[in-house]
């Protein structure tokens, strides 16, 4: 799925500068406990969260996911955007709460 | 590609910069030319446990060798130890405070990703002396 199609299901935002319209998510994960999605093993990942720290990020980037999304209107701050467009992560936010944000995705084909 | 040590210190005081360790770890495999899936096992396994040394143990140090068989890792802390190993190394067991849980650690999955990630892993713990725990991903594929 492409970027675009995420930021239009999820009516959300783009923040930084590492969002590419064209960019292809082939997988999503759904957590705000990050051991969670550091057990998920799956490529161009899509991490989908409503925490907001730079762990996020960091945990984004050690499992080489290409986009986050911050999900019930969370909006990560300048720190945390800045070590996303770093490390090539793009990042999204939506006003949408966690569980409506993975159903939408899934529902249009988001999955393995 | 010759043998390769790098040391790092981890700050047990600062949550914010937890896990720059294992993202320098990354950048350096990545300039040595190892396979992408090899560097996310490595980093991934150092991540979970850079990051238990900051919020059980006050962090230390890691010691990391990298060969062109194996890339080796060594987390030394001098914190409060693990009384039972392995019950630490179940699924789902964590001491973790609810402020540890707000940043969105301790599902007690940090360990046993470790093992995952891991060709080789050894615990060695004594409860108020600290734990070092070696770690080794074989690189050749
Ligand atoms: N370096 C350490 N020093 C002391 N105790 C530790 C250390 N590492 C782990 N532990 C103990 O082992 C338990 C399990 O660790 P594990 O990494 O699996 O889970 P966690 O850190 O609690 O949660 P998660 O890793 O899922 O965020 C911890 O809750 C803690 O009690
Ligand atoms: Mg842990």
């Amino acid at each position: 799925m492409k970027l675009k199609t995420v930021v239009g299901l999820l009516d959300a935002k783009v923040l930084g500068s590492s969002y590419d319209d064209n960019k292809e998510v082939l997988a999503a994960c759904g957590s705000d406990l990050m051991s969670d999605v550091l057990a998920f093993v799956k490529d161009q990942a899509l991490l989908l969260t409503g925490l907001v720290n730079s762990q996020v990020v960091r945990t984004a980037e050690m499992m080489d996911m290409k986009a986050i999304v911050f999900v019930r209107g969370k909006v990560p701050g300048d720190d945390i955007v800045s070590l996303a467009d770093e490390a090539g992560i793009a990042v999204l936010s939506t006003q949408l709460p966690l569980y409506i944000s993975c159903g939408k995705l899934y529902c249009e084909g988001l999955y393995k | 590609m010759s043998s390769f040590k790098v040391q790092y210190t981890v700050d047990g005081e600062d949550f914010s910069i937890a896990g720059d360790a294992s993202r320098k770890l990354k950048k350096v495999l990545q300039n040595l030319g190892v396979a992408p899936q090899i560097i996310r096992k490595a980093t991934v396994a150092m991540y979970e446990g850079e990051i238990n040394m900051v919020i059980h143990a006050d962090g230390g140090v890691i010691d990391v060798e990298i060969t062109p068989e194996k890339i080796h890792i060594f987390l030394r802390d001098k914190g409060p130890g693990i009384p039972n190993v392995s019950l630490a190394m179940t699924e789902g067991y964590s001491t973790a405070s609810d402020n540890v849980r707000e940043l969105g650690f301790g599902a007690g999955m940090g360990l046993p990703n470790m093992q995952k990630y891991t060709d080789y892993m050894n615990i060695t713990t004594e409860v108020g002396v600290g734990t070092t725990i070696e770690m080794i991903v074989n690189t050749a594929v």
